[in-house]
């Protein structure tokens, strides 16, 4: 969570004094909470701050950061930008797909990896570069990422695992 | 005492340079007080990272791909036994003395002025940007100097734009003075969105209170008291860094009601991107900021006069504000003596691609790009041919070999067709075809058409299908005069520089490509072995170990071979998936 959004939704909503501009970090704050932007939300965002729903869900639409669907707990943004294009991106993201079973812009059934597309990460001196919520990790190769999503799975695994045997215990 | 410092920008950390952190800061719990330990951003070296620095009075020495190990070989060596570890010193600086090291070819021509504190101080303390001479220019600024003389010393320095245009900063800077006084805004263009550029990126992350400062000067001459800063989403360590600098700069005074007692009133906020292209153009961004769909309009009226919430607007460039103390403090004349007649001063680029050392280089304007992709990016990866450099991004244009000796400023380079940019050069070799360059560029400018003007948001596409049918091996004769055609009435047609320079990238490559598209159109091949559909794909017996998993995944069974001998793919029935390509684990298969 980056420092100027780590405030809570329902607080942003709740302080908001009708200042102007206020509507994209309302719906950042959204999407952070809910990990999308959902129905409710925007009605709430309308009614506090009155732009019509129509307006909110044009703004939505305009900007590729917003999500009206849920995600994965992991957002994994795979670069295709020039310098990233120049050095096979396209097969990274092939093997993501592949990885995953996926295609971009999908999410896992176990709800765990949603797969995007980004242009440019800035950090094109370690292209193929990727993006796993707010780490980077970059020189990548086919077999790289391969680990890369594994080692998340194995995490998320015996995190459960340890949850399980919590609930047991 | 001796200093310890790794670089944490993104880059460093996508190298893995917290694991040699973390690692560092275990040695230093096991012999407390033995060296101090600190962190900066990145000094411009990111092919080398993880990056670790030993300083000791005025002398640094900076290793090279840093790992946990080496990090225990530093410390034990070079900290404790006072002998530096030679083969792994990518660049040595003593004071007084030539710099030295590995590196020391590729950073000599370079003169830092915007990158002057980047990885030499840590970004999250105030303390040390002051000590480095930071916020000198703002009390000049308040206490010596008026308004206007602010805004002469800036047009003497010849300063332009770094955001692209390069239009000279004094004369924007004297619009929006000139407006009559009341409520006034400095904006910073911090959307950095061009693919292949991470400038910005790095001066926020290394050194946010020399950006902070440029525009409170600007607040100062202008007659402004309030900021913003348009920052992408995708740069989340840039933001946190320029909110600790804010906070910090709030703290000591430099920001906020009656600065340092001068009476001068100032402040800023962040405004993050939401991913749009198009908002790093100026009046989009005002109205992303205002909250709303971000789209350009029509100028005039010019921000100076109507910009954000429709007030008197002045909007530069993170790098143009990042000059800005500097030639306060140095005069202008200082600053002038560097770059061409009219591209005075450094500019920073961004290398990347095909290069060697991919990383940040600032010159002067004026350098030919030779010299950036050979003396300072160190050559071509693998020794391959330099085939082209693209400037300028999804506005620019690709630059050829050829032309190598043309001078980088705000004059040569648009008259080869392509556009100084920001300031991101992705190089590229015989391997990049020319044609797909172009298409991925169109792919681009088509998705983030804001789709106000017919002939950006359709003329795009019909641009995209003529291109993408080339790649896969249906062009047509007529293709290349229809692009062309459509290529100038887009440039004419639309309204703001998205849809003015889309066409680039396809002309450029038309210009001086020319047999690549004939061979893709008339003999249906691909040059440079890129395009899936026109090229074969091909095991190398030399690397295959004959695991069978690329038989495995091929869906069409066309990779036939018994275990532990060499596979062969069957071209008659190959489908050109490239599955095989992302399960083969020994990079065994290429494409011809
Ligand atoms: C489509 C488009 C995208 C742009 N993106 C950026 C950008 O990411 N960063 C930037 O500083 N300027 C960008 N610009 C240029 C800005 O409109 C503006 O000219 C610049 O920020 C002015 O700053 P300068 O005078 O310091 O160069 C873009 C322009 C267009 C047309
Ligand atoms: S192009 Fe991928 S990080 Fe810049």
């Amino acid at each position: 969570m980056t420092a100027s959004r780590n405030e809570d939704f329902n607080y942003r909503l709740w302080r908001y004094d009708g200042a102007p501009g206020e509507l994209i970090p309302l719906l950042q704050s959204a999407q952070d909470h809910f990990g999308y932007i959902p129905r409710r939300a925007i009605s709430y965002i309308s009614e506090v701050t009155g732009v019509p729903e129509s307006e909110v869900y044009g703004v939505i639409t305009f900007y590729s950061q917003f999500r009206l669907q849920p995600m994965g707990k992991y957002v994994i943004k795979a670069c295709d930008g020039t310098a990233c294009h120049v050095q096979n991106s396209r097969t990274i993201i092939d093997t993501l797909e592949d990885e995953l079973g996926v295609e971009v812009n999908g999410t896992t059934g176990d709800g765990l990896f949603t797969l995007q597309t980004v242009a440019c990460l800035g950090c094109c001196s370690l292209a193929p570069v990727l993006m796993i919520n707010d780490d980077t990790h970059g020189k990548l190769t086919p077999q790289s990422v391969r680990k890369l999503v594994r080692e998340y799975r194995r995490r998320e695994e015996s995190a459960r695992r340890e949850d399980a045997s919590c609930a047991r215990a | 005492m001796k200093q310890v410092i790794v670089g944490m920008s993104t880059c460093g950390l996508s190298a893995g340079s917290q694991k040699t952190y973390d690692r560092l800061a275990e040695l230093l719990a096991a012999n407390p007080g033995a060296f101090e330990l600190k962190s900066s951003g990145c000094i411009g070296m990111c092919y080398r990272e993880p990056l670790v620095e030993v300083r000791e009075n005025g002398s640094r020495v900076i290793y090279g791909a840093v790992t946990p190990e080496l990090a225990d070989a530093i410390i034990s060596e070079h900290i404790k036994g006072g002998r530096a570890l030679e083969e792994h010193v990518a660049l040595r600086i003593c004071e007084g003395a030539e710099i030295a090291g590995a590196e020391a070819p590729a950073q000599r021509g370079q003169v830092r002025i915007v990158l002057r504190n980047c990885g030499l101080i840590d970004p999250e303390s105030i303390e040390e940007y002051e000590a480095a001479g930071g916020y000198r220019a703002l009390r000049k600024a308040l206490f010596e100097m008026t308004p206007d003389g602010i805004v002469k010393e800036i047009k003497d320095s010849g300063l332009r734009g770094r955001g692209g245009a390069g239009f000279p900063t004094g004369l924007k800077w004297s619009f929006a003075a000139s407006q009559p006084a009341g409520v006034k805004y400095v904006v910073c263009n911090a959307d950095e969105g061009d693919p292949g550029a991470f400038m910005d990126r790095s001066v926020l992350e290394g050194d946010p209170h020399s950006v902070i400062e440029g525009m409170i000067v600007c607040g100062r001459a202008i007659g402004a008291s309030f900021g913003y800063i348009y920052c992408r989403a995708e740069y989340p360590m840039a933001i946190k860094r320029l909110t600790i600098a804010l906070d910090a700069a709030r703290e000591k005074g430099y920001l906020g009601t009656n600065i340092l007692g001068s009476g001068f009133d100032f402040d800023v906020k962040i405004k993050q991107g939401a991913g749009a292209f198009v908002c790093g153009e100026e009046t989009a961004l005002f109205q992303s900021i205002e909250g709303k769909r971000g789209m350009p309009r029509i100028r005039p009226p010019f921000p100076a006069e109507k910009g954000l919430w429709a007030k008197p607007t002045n909007n530069n460039n993170v790098e143009t504000y990042a000059n800005v103390p500097w030639i306060l403090v140095n005069g202008a004349a200082a600053y002038a003596k560097y770059g061409t007649e009219k591209s005075r001063g450094t500019k920073v680029f961004a290398l990347a691609g095909k290069v060697r050392n991919g990383g940040l280089a600032e010159v002067p304007m004026g350098i030919p790009i030779d010299d950036l992709v050979f003396k300072i990016g160190g050559g071509i990866k693998e020794d391959r041919a330099f085939k082209a450099v693209q400037m300028g991004g999804p506005s620019g244009g690709c630059i050829p070999a050829s032309l190598g000796t043309t001078s980088v400023d705000f004059e040569s380079i648009p008259a080869t067709g392509a556009i100084m940019g920001s300031g991101g050069m992705v190089v590229m070799d015989d391997q990049t075809c020319m044609v797909e360059m172009a298409r991925f560029f169109l792919d681009f400018t088509q998705n983030e058409s804001c789709g106000k003007c017919t002939f950006c948001r359709i003329g795009t596409l019909r641009m995209l299908e003529i291109l993408t049918r080339i790649t896969q091996g249906e062009g047509r004769p007529e293709d290349v005069p229809n692009l062309l055609e459509l290529g100038a009435q887009i440039k004419e047609s639309s309204l703001c520089g998205l849809g003015q320079t889309a066409p680039n990238p396809v002309l450029t490559t038309i210009r001086y490509f020319a047999d690549e598209y004939e061979a893709h159109i008339r003999d249906k091949r691909c040059p440079a072995g890129s395009c899936l559909a026109l090229v074969d794909f091909i095991i190398d017996p030399e690397k295959c170990t004959g695991c069978t998993v690329c038989a495995k995944h091929c869906p069409v069974n066309a990779i036939s071979g018994e275990r532990k001998k060499v596979h062969v793919i069957d071209t008659s029935i190959c489908a050109k998936c490239g599955k095989c390509i992302t399960s083969c684990a020994f990079g065994a298969i290429y494409k011809k």
